[in-house]
C-alpha cells in the first residue's frame, strides 16, 4: 500500500486538526473515551493531545487485557506452575502481580514458565515434551479469543490445556457509561476488537445511551479523523455509529472467528482487576472442551485475590478516572523497571505507555 | 504471502518473514492481512483504504470553502 504513509502524514494531521477546531463547541468540556491501549500509544507517541482544542479531552478506558486480569487468575497460574505444570503465556503476562507472586517470581523460584509468541508455539512444545503437562494462560479481548478457540477446537495433544482469562470489551464500555462523574461524550471504539466483532455490538451505545461512537484505526490520522467525526456529531447533537477503519473493520466483523468463539466458549460473568465483577463479560470453555480447561483438569479454583497494592491507583487509571501522572506512585515508587501495579507492568498498560511516551518527553 | 494449507509465509516488511496461521480468514496470495499473535485475524482492503483517504480529502477540501 503505497498510500499508507498518508495515514501518518504530518501536514494532513495539521489539516485535520484545523478542521477539528471548526466543529468544536466554543463552550464547555467535551470528553471522549477510547478503550484500546494502542490508541493511547498513538495519541501519546505522536503527541495528538497537543493538537486538540483545550476543551477537548481524550481519556483511556480499560483497553489493556493484561492489566484487567484479576490477581486471583494469576494466582491460579502460579498454583499450576507450582504443581509442576509448564505455564506458557505472552511476555506481558509474566510480571503481572498475583496476590503473593507473579509468574516471573514463580519462575525465579524454580517453576517452568515459558514465554511464547503464539499459542501454536505452546502446542508445539507440548507435542515435543509429551511427559510434561502444558497450560497456556489465555489472556486477551476479542482479538485474541478466536485464536484460543481455533486451537481448542483443533487437534490438541492430551498434555495441553488452557487457563482462560479472556474478557469482552462492550460490557466494559457499558460500565464506563454508568460511572456518573466520568461524563463521556463519545467513544472511540477499538479497531482490532471491531475487526472481529463488527459494528453491531456498539449499536447499544448509540441507541440506548445516545453516545456517538466511531470505530477508529491506529495511525495518528485515523485517530484525529475519528475525533473530528465525533466532534461533528456532538456539534450536531447526533449519536451515530460510524466506521473510520473500513479498510480493516467490516460491518459483520470476522464471521469465521465469531463462529469459532461461539463453538468454543460460553459467556459468563467475570472479575476485572480494579473494576469488579461484570455480567456477561468473560469467556469459559464449553462443557465439551472441559478436558482442555486447566481449572477443571487440575482442580485449581481461586475465588479471591489482592488486586491492588497499597498506594497504587490502577483501578482509577483503568477506567480513565485519573491520568497516570495523578497517581502518587507514578514514576516515583512505580516505574517500568520496578512496577507496582498492573498498568505499569504490561507494555499495554496506560501507565507504561505514559512512562515511555509522556514522562520521557517531559 | 505464500499459502500452504493453513499456514502462510507473511512478509512483515523490511525483510521480516514469519509463518502465520490463516485459518481464521479467507486470504489469497498477495493480499495484506492483519496479524495478531501469530494468526491472521482480518484481510486488509486496499480499495477501502484508498476510499478512506479520498473521503478525508473531501472533508478537508470542504474546510477551505
Amino acid at each position: 500500500m503505497a498510500q499508507n504513509m498518508k495515514f501518518r502524514n504530518p501536514e494532513l494531521a495539521h489539516s485535520i486538526a484545523e478542521k477539528i477546531k471548526t466543529v468544536t463547541p466554543k463552550k464547555g468540556q467535551v470528553k471522549f473515551c477510547h478503550v484500546c491501549v494502542t490508541h493511547e500509544w498513538t495519541i501519546t507517541h505522536f503527541g495528538l493531545r497537543s493538537l486538540l482544542p483545550e476543551n477537548v479531552e481524550v481519556i483511556a478506558g480499560p483497553g489493556c487485557p493484561v492489566c484487567i486480569v484479576p490477581a486471583a487468575e494469576i494466582d491460579e497460574a502460579v498454583q499450576l506452575a507450582q504443581k509442576g505444570v509448564v505455564i506458557t503465556c505472552f511476555g506481558d503476562v509474566l510480571r503481572v502481580p498475583g496476590s503473593q507472586s507473579s509468574l516471573l517470581e514463580a519462575k525465579a523460584a524454580g517453576a517452568d514458565v515459558r514465554i511464547v509468541y503464539a499459542v501454536s508455539d505452546a502446542v508445539e512444545m507440548a507435542k515435543q515434551e509429551p511427559t510434561k503437562q502444558f497450560v497456556f494462560h489465555a489472556v486477551g479481548f476479542e482479538t485474541t479469543a478466536p485464536i484460543t478457540a481455533l486451537e481448542a477446537l483443533g487437534d490438541l495433544p492430551k498434555n495441553f490445556s488452557f487457563l482462560v482469562s479472556h474478557r469482552l470489551i462492550p460490557p466494559a464500555m457499558e460500565l464506563l457509561l454508568g460511572v456518573g462523574d466520568l461524563q463521556i461524550d463519545g467513544f472511540i471504539a477499538p479497531g482490532h476488537v471491531s475487526a472481529i466483532i463488527g459494528l453491531k455490538p456498539y449499536e447499544l451505545f448509540t441507541r440506548v445511551y445516545r453516545m456517538p461512537t466511531v470505530v477508529a484505526g491506529f495511525e495518528p490520522n485515523d485517530v484525529l479523523m475519528a475525533l473530528y467525526m465525533l466532534l461533528k456529531q456532538v456539534s450536531e447533537n447526533d449519536a451515530k455509529l460510524e466506521n473510520e477503519y473500513s479498510r480493516v473493520v467490516k460491518p459483520e466483523g470476522n464471521p469465521k472467528a465469531l463462529e469459532m468463539m461461539k463453538k468454543a466458549f460460553t459467556v459468563t460473568a467475570g472479575n476485572w482487576r480494579g473494576i469488579g465483577r461484570l455480567p456477561d463479560s468473560a469467556l469459559q470453555l464449553r462443557e465439551s472442551l472441559k478436558p482442555y480447561d486447566a481449572r477443571e483438569k487440575f482442580d485449581v479454583h481461586v475465588k479471591e485475590g489482592r488486586d491492588i497494592n497499597f498506594g497504587c491507583e490502577c483501578h482509577l487509571v483503568i477506567i480513565g478516572k485519573i491520568k497516570p501522572k495523578e497517581c502518587p506512585l507514578f514514576m516515583k515508587a512505580c516505574t517500568p523497571a520496578k512496577p507496582v501495579g498492573a498498568c505499569m507492568v504490561s507494555s499495554e498498560g496506560t501507565c507504561r505507555v505514559w512512562a515511555k511516551n509522556v514522562a520521557a518527553q517531559a | 504471502m505464500l499459502l500452504d494449507g493453513t499456514t502462510a509465509h507473511v512478509d512483515f516488511g523490511q525483510g521480516v518473514l514469519r509463518d502465520v496461521n490463516v485459518s481464521l480468514v479467507e486470504a489469497k496470495v498477495g493480499e495484506y492481512v492483519l496479524v495478531h499473535a501469530g494468526y491472521a485475524i482480518q484481510v486488509l482492503e486496499e480499495k477501502e483504504a484508498l476510499e478512506t483517504l479520498s473521503l478525508w480529502n473531501e472533508v478537508l477540501d470542504a474546510a477551505g470553502e
